[in-house]
């Protein structure tokens, strides 16, 4: 091959996506495969969670995600630059997969999603870890207030054990909330492209986020300290 | 309720951790918290757990891109470039 040696095969791909769009699309369009590659790796995951919220199914949003970046391929060339790159891949998946939700009729509506979280606007840490608000000397402050986590446990946090910790308790949340913390903290989503990408306005996003994030961090306390009563 | 000073009880700044961290707060919300977090381990504890748990989910794995759907894309990439154009 005449073409430049990447070297070791990278495993974070995302690495070698061009951090502006100019340079990114140039290269597409030069059909640079490496950064198509990257490109792929970097978003398919997200795609992937996004398309279900419109089909049924992890094959199905599979499909729709495949048939997203063909639509990209072949479209690439008509890209006129009026948003970013990403915004545009992500607005490409939304019409594929409500096209394809609504031949299914299985669109369901993210305001299902919302209604399905129950408590809406509950406290997100217990209230009796707090002093009494009719304490007189410090109402509402901290009667528990949480245990900084040891050096020991904080090394532990990229271990295997405990990603299966954080994977489990995302896995527990109500699926709006976990679709916006997997967006924002685990595919790095900013809160405006999270907003953009799942149409709810930033009040909601940042409700669900600040819900979801706290759920995680109880998990995570549970974890490193036992069965120990807080 | 009657508070002392303008200080945060610990049970509102819990629920503003998430402005908070997103810079999302006008100045002067964003000034109290500071003040409140200098004087207060519990509340300085649990912001920086938020940040260690953000951190944590960050570091989650993600899974590859399965190797016959990079390879089928890969084939749709390659012969729309050569045919060079889009259409």
């Amino acid at each position: 091959m005449a073409t430049w040696d990447p070297g070791p095969v990278d495993q974070r791909p995302a690495g070698a996506v061009p951090a502006d769009d100019a340079t990114l699309v140039a290269a597409l369009r030069a059909g640079d495969e490496s950064v198509f590659v990257a490109l792929v790796g970097r978003y398919q995951r997200p795609l992937v969670r996004l398309a279900m919220r419109y089909v049924q199914g992890e094959a199905a949003a599979e499909d729709v995600v495949q048939d997203t970046w063909i639509a990209v391929i072949r479209g690439i060339d008509g890209f006129e630059g009026r948003s970013s790159l990403r915004t545009w891949i992500f607005r490409i998946l939304t019409y594929q997969a409500k096209s394809r939700g609504e031949r299914e009729r299985r669109t369901i509506p993210l305001s299902s999603l919302l209604a399905a979280d129950g408590e809406p606007d509950g406290p997100v840490v217990d209230p009796s870890r707090f002093l009494r608000p009719d304490h007189p000397r410090w109402p509402g402050h901290w009667s528990a207030p949480p245990t900084a986590w040891t050096s020991e446990a904080e090394a532990r946090i990229l271990d295997g054990e405990v990603q299966g910790v954080i994977a489990s308790a995302l896995e527990a949340l109500a699926p709006a909330q976990r679709l916006v913390m997997t967006l924002r903290d685990v595919d790095g989503w900013t809160a405006e492209e999270t907003c953009v990408a799942l149409e709810i306005s930033a009040g909601n996003q940042r409700v669900l986020l600040h819900r979801a994030r706290a759920r995680v961090r109880d998990a995570l306390e549970t974890y490193f300290t036992g069965s120990i009563d807080v | 309720m009657t508070l002392e000073h303008d200080d945060l009880a610990c049970i509102e700044l819990v629920e503003l951790v998430t402005e908070y961290l997103d810079d999302a707060l006008p100045p002067g919300e964003r000034d109290r918290i500071e003040r409140h977090l200098a004087g207060c381990d519990g509340c300085a504890t649990y912001v920086d757990q938020i940040r260690q748990t953000i951190a944590a989910a960050g570091s989650l794995t993600q899974e590859d891109v399965p190797a016959p759907v990079m390879a089928r894309l890969l084939d749709v990439f390659r012969e729309a470039r050569n045919s060079g154009s889009g259409g």
